[in-house]
């Protein structure tokens, strides 16, 4: 066991001085053990969303409190999980560009049948 | 033994990382065109919640969201991908530390939980089915069984893509960074999560 984490830690050094130099090998993000949180708090979210979803003490706040709780799961996932937030910023722009291009046109769309509709 | 073969991996992925393909930027070509495929992904689900959001209400009186869904069981099935997203995620750590043999593991358990996902799926469209929900029943079925089925369909892709993955790092088929390449399926199945935190709020979660 001890030697698997000798070989381990070996390498983790050879890898760092080797590939600094490279912009997306710089940093691979959180250690296994922050992921491991993060997962525990997502989980503990979709358990909220389920409990949202029974609870009738809401009232009008419900829909916006599911919205609110899909867009912290969404981001948290696509920031840390897909590494956006230790990336190059140029990843970013390519996926949030073809994601807000999405929302604003399909808000488009779902108005303007809602329009036609009346 | 395992470490063996982890250390005798160090050397030739850290001197064909360095022969990967980098465009002007300094940037991995592989990892810009995965983002770009990912933002045009996002057009076509977007696509599809939102025609499933217009029609959602275009059903019969006893065959709509109310009478079908089984929150319990779309939570647990939900949960299992989320936690396939911390599989693959713990998958692409230990293949930049290069313990391929961890590596190798992590990407297995995450294409387990996706078979156990996507078996819950098939599990849930018998029983609509069951239920006199078929394709063409109306336009909240078929908007429905399009957007999920899809859905399902990429998550397959992946664990293809996962299965393959285990089976050539096994066989030392993957050429260059394979840091990388764990990393680019990676991405791609976080996505297919990450689609699915949309879905699970709004058709599961939000009534019509």
């Amino acid at each position: 066991m001890s030697t698997e984490t000798m070989s381990t830690e070996t390498v983790d050094h050879t890898t760092e001085a080797g590939h600094g130099e490279h912009d997306e090998h710089a940093d691979h993000g959180w250690s296994d053990g922050k992921y491991i949180q993060l997962a525990v708090i997502l989980a503990v979210i979709t358990g909220l969303e389920v409990y949202a979803s029974y609870a009738d003490w809401l009232g009008p706040a419900f829909i916006p409190s599911l919205i609110i709780m899909m867009v912290v799961k969404f981001v948290a996932v696509v920031m840390f999980f897909m590494h956006l937030k230790f990336d190059n910023k140029i990843f970013s722009w390519l996926f949030y560009a073809g994601l807000f291009l999405a929302v604003g046109v399909y808000v488009a769309l779902l108005v303007t049948f809602q329009f036609f509709n009346r | 033994m395992a470490d063996t073969a982890v250390l005798a991996d160090a050397p030739a992925d850290h001197g064909d990382g360095h022969g990967e393909h980098h465009s002007s930027t300094g940037l991995s070509n592989n990892k810009l065109a995965m983002w770009l495929f990912l933002g045009s992904e996002c057009l076509l689900f977007g696509g599809l919640i939102s025609t499933y959001m217009l029609y959602r209400g275009r059903h019969s009186e006893n065959l709509g969201p109310d009478q079908l869904w089984d929150i319990p069981f779309t939570s647990a099935s939900s949960f299992v991908l989320l936690m396939s997203s911390l599989t693959m995620v713990l998958a692409v750590s230990s293949a930049h530390r290069r313990n391929l043999r961890n590596a190798k593991i992590w990407l297995a358990v995450t294409a387990t939980l996706g078979s156990l996902f996507v078996a819950g799926q098939v599990y849930e469209f018998t029983t609509f089915y069951r239920e006199g929900l078929g394709f063409t029943t109306s336009l909240f079925s078929s908007s429905f069984y399009t957007l999920t089925g899809f859905h399902g369909v990429h998550v397959t892709v992946g664990i293809i893509m996962l299965l393959s993955l285990v089976a050539m790092l096994s066989k030392q088929r993957v050429h260059g960074d394979k840091a990388e390449t764990v990393e680019m399926v990676g991405l791609y199945w976080h996505f297919v999560d990450v689609v699915w935190i949309l879905i699970f709020t709004l058709v599961y979660l939000i009534p019509a």
